[in-house]
């Protein structure tokens, strides 16, 4: 297969030691599990009480929408509170579980018969069971899969270094990924489904490649992609696999192309062959400052402090702990925070391995960070753009298009951190945009109370003029014709006419916007 | 419950600094100063330690005057590429104040006055060699014959550099530079071959200055492999020299000096790989460098040609400088997923 190269990107250092992937290892119970809520507001709402008793994948609250997920129980226990707990960055209304150690599990009715099922009960199946994008963004499968695609890809390739995850369950769940496959090309009505790993995966494509040739598999191309970050990012690996780019602000599907983390694809396979929610997920643990490095089967809602301390505790060396890979992790500062299904990686990053706290200098223009941007943007011009406060002109130059994969921050000389600029020239274009939309609405509602007046005055002109034809009838002649207050109303009467039909443009696009907005979230790799 | 220091992502570096990359720019210009001593003595060595100190010198009383951290900023070794890249221009017996006005012009007017390192939109060096052009025409002009330094007693160099009393045997020592015997002669009328023919010429161009031209190629070659420098602008000014004046040279080989004599003479190889090449003042995108580059060699040219100095660099380089900023906006790459237009879809 004629891969096509993607433009910029980093080769960045290995910190994966060996060749194969280590196999998933299992972590005792926590005691405590923290299962973060939907937002509030969202409408999702909490289906148990305080006290009351779980089991594994008993549903604890149901999808708010359906760009939201379902939250399950991690493992069997008692509801001991619902209030805010710390998670991620922040803070979240979570339920807490404290477990009993029994591990009761409710499943689902498995479908073992899915392909006979109609594709609405199985996409229903995937949202019931709270699946969600396991490669990073966490949005759900069943949303995603409800589009339609001919080409179905599945994605092996780590969207950071250092990460081992998806290696790890192709290495060791081969058969389970291809069973998954033929399901995920089932829903999708794939003709053709690609599975994408690095060609460093040695390990990985020799286990595919044996469970290939077993009878009944097969109809999966695999396709050793180059080792070039960010290859496992949606986009550039469309760009690889088929030659074509999505188009800005757009998705995936607008290529009749359909990407799917692979362990999001088995989740999806054994909610439907198994009935499991999806309760656990495989986490990545590494960096010089914890002991026990390697890949682990994770209870989603495990406090970060458990795995860590299962694994071999923190060396002297941890100084920064960081949820995700080295390049987008988010760093957060205790590790009393739960994993999420978001979680790829749990890493705690030596002194020694974190970028120097050297002093920002002044941008030399070296354009390095153009050089290597996999979004073909100028970094360099954005800066100069965004440090001006020219918003707009950012904006022209694809400020949007920016997928915050830190390439131009991991190259600059001087130190600029680049991404935290975009995405704050990001967040600044959203207010601009909601803004306006806003007053957009204000104005809308502004003519539509103004034309209303002018409606009704006219009418009651008119009433006026038809109540007494006989004591002014030379009145009523420019009353009937130019209702109101004659000429004037009659040309401000026409302007709101032309100025609604702007509004309304305003806001479908405005409309538009918005069903697209939440709808970004999904192609973070 | 363990507590961490946050920072945004990412949270690992290349480990590349402005001052690793000025440092491999420094390392790239040793051949070229070995072979400008090579054929025109030690005097070279004494113009670089003038236009260290007074870079030193300049750079932190400017630093101190704008309140700015002394060591970081002088750490980063731009500076110390400005004096180099200055002290390679000057001719080797130049008096100090020669030194002294072009790191002043090169520090206070080309670089602080605009704010500083990555602020100013001229070659610090470049501002420097066009204002001593400019300010010691005479002292500017007094190169010497290849190899003749040699014989210089240190005694009278340091009486050439140090007091500015030029040596007795000035006269038989320096020579013009192979440009100007070029310019000279052929606007008296003499035929290329025979111009060739003078002591200043060797095989290919001026007798040493190839050699030195060749230096600067090499620490050129390695900005490239160290990827401190991008092809682009080496490119543009090489190929827009070949292109330009081959057909010259084709069409009267006997007055137009060929293509590879106008490349290995003056300061056209330096330029091609340090200058021009100089992130902060050229241009920033792909098409953008080529142009840039391509301008500098053109306009190099043409002021050999009709301009009123015998070597333009300083001059294309600055004039080019002051394109940048519009260069910068001639074809910006196609963003992912933009259509080729460049308008958003």
């Amino acid at each position: 297969m004629l891969l096509q190269p993607f433009h910029g990107g980093v080769r960045l250092p290995p910190h994966k030691p060996g060749d194969a992937a280590p196999a998933p290892q299992s972590l005792p119970l926590p005691p405590e599990l923290v299962h973060p809520l939907p937002p509030p507001g969202a409408s999702g709402a909490c289906a148990v009480t305080v006290g009351q008793r779980v089991r594994r994948g008993e549903m604890l609250a149901a999808a708010a929408d359906a760009r939201g997920a379902a939250v399950h129980a991690g493992s069997s226990g008692t509801v001991t509170a619902i209030a805010p707990r710390p998670v991620g960055d922040g803070e979240a209304t979570c339920v807490v579980i404290a477990t009993d150690g029994r591990d009761d599990s409710a499943p689902l009715p498995p479908l073992a018969d899915w392909r006979e099922l109609p594709r609405e009960r199985l996409l229903e199946r995937l949202a019931v069971a709270g699946v969600v994008g396991l490669g990073g963004a966490a949005f759900p499968a069943a949303a995603k899969l409800a589009a339609p695609g001919t080409i179905l890809i599945l994605n092996g390739a780590e969207c950071e270094p250092w990460l081992r995850s998806d290696e790890a369950l192709l290495c060791h769940g081969a058969v389970e990924v291809l069973a998954a496959a033929q399901l995920l090309a089932h829903l999708c009505r794939a003709t053709r489904v690609l599975l994408a790993l690095e060609s460093r995966m040695h390990g990985a494509r020799a286990a595919l490649q044996a469970a290939l040739a077993a009878p009944g598999a097969g109809g999966v191309e695999l396709v050793a992609v180059p080792t070039r970050y960010p290859v496992g990012s949606e986009r550039q690996l469309i760009r690889v696999l088929t030659g074509q780019e999505v188009p800005s602000g757009g998705l995936p599907r607008d290529l009749d192309a359909s990407v799917h983390n692979v362990a999001s694809a088995v989740a999806a396979w054994r909610a439907i062959v198994h009935g499991e929610a999806l309760t656990e997920r495989l986490v990545t643990l590494g960096g010089r400052g914890v002991r026990g490095a390697g890949v682990y089967r994770v209870r989603l809602g495990t406090p970060v402090a458990h795995l860590v301390a299962h694994a071999g505790g923190y060396t002297d060396a941890a100084a920064r702990l960081v949820l995700g890979g080295p390049m987008m992790g988010q760093a957060v500062a205790h590790d009393a925070v739960p994993v999420l299904a978001s979680t790829q990686a749990v890493l705690v990053l030596g002194a020694d391995e974190l970028r120097a706290a050297a002093p920002e200098r002044a941008c030399i223009r070296c354009g390095d960070c153009a050089a290597v941007c996999p979004a073909q943007l100028l970094p360099q011009t954005l800066l100069a753009q965004l440090r001006e406060g020219e918003l707009e002109a950012a904006a022209q130059q694809g400020l949007s298009d920016c997928i915050e994969c830190g390439a131009c921050a991991w190259v600059c000389p001087a130190q600029i951190p680049l991404v935290q600029l975009y995405r704050d020239g990001k967040s600044a274009l959203q207010v601009q945009e909601d803004e306006r939309a806003r007053a957009a609405q204000a104005r809308a509602r502004h003519l539509a109370r103004a034309a209303r007046l002018a409606r009704d005055a006219a009418e009651r002109v008119a009433r006026v003029a038809a109540r007494a034809p006989a004591t002014a009838p030379a009145a009523a002649q420019p009353a009937a014709t130019a209702p109101a207050t004659p000429a004037a109303a009659a040309t401000t009467a026409a302007a709101p006419m032309d100025k609604a039909a702007v509004l309304a443009a305003i806001a479908r696009g405005r409309a538009r916007r918005q069903a697209a907005a939440p709808a970004g979230r999904e192609d973070a790799p | 419950m363990k507590a961490f220091a946050v920072a945004p992502a990412p949270h690992i570096h290349a480990g590349r600094s402005v001052t690793r990359v000025m440092g491999h720019v420094l390392l790239a210009l040793l051949p070229g100063v070995a072979a400008q001593l090579l054929f025109f003595g030690p005097g070279l060595l004494l113009q670089l330690a003038l236009c260290l100190a007074f870079a030193a010198a300049f750079e932190a009383a400017v630093l101190r005057l704008r309140g700015k951290p002394l060591l970081p900023h002088l750490a980063d070794l731009s500076a110390a590429v400005t004096a180099v890249l200055l002290a390679l221009c000057l001719p080797p017996l130049a008096p100090w104040w020669v030194a002294l006005a072009g790191m002043a012009a090169a520090l206070l007017l080309g670089k602080h006055a605009y704010g500083g390192l990555g602020h100013n939109p001229f070659n610090p060096a470049m501002v420097g060699l066009a204002a001593v052009l400019l300010c010691f025409p005479r002292e500017m002009a007094q190169w010497l014959s290849p190899l003749a330094p040699l014989s210089l007693s240190p005694s009278e160099l340091f009486d050439a550099v140090l007091r500015g009393v030029p040596p007795p045997t000035l006269d038989t020592l320096s020579s013009a530079t192979p440009l100007d015997t070029l310019r000279s002669l052929a606007h008296e009328g003499r035929t290329l071959a025979e111009i060739r023919r003078t002591p200043l010429f060797g095989n290919v161009g001026g007798k040493g200055w190839e050699w030195i031209a060749a230096a600067y190629a090499l620490g050129g070659g390695y900005l490239l492999w160290r990827r401190v420098i991008r092809w682009q602008v080496p490119l543009g000014v090489i190929g827009a020299s070949l292109l330009v004046s081959l057909p010259f040279w084709l069409s009267d080989p006997d007055t137009h000096p060929s293509p590879l004599l106008h490349l290995v003479c003056g300061g056209l190889m330096l330029a091609a790989f340090f200058v021009a090449t100089d992130p902060v003042t050229g241009a920033t995108t792909p098409r953008g460098r080529l142009l840039f580059g391509a301008g500098v060699g053109v306009l190099t040219l043409a002021i050999r040609r009709w301009g009123g100095f015998p070597d333009g660099v300083a001059f294309a380089v600055l004039l080019m400088n002051l394109a940048a900023p519009l260069l910068d906006r001639v074809g910006p790459p196609r963003p992912y997923g933009h259509r080729r237009a460049g308008a958003a879809p």
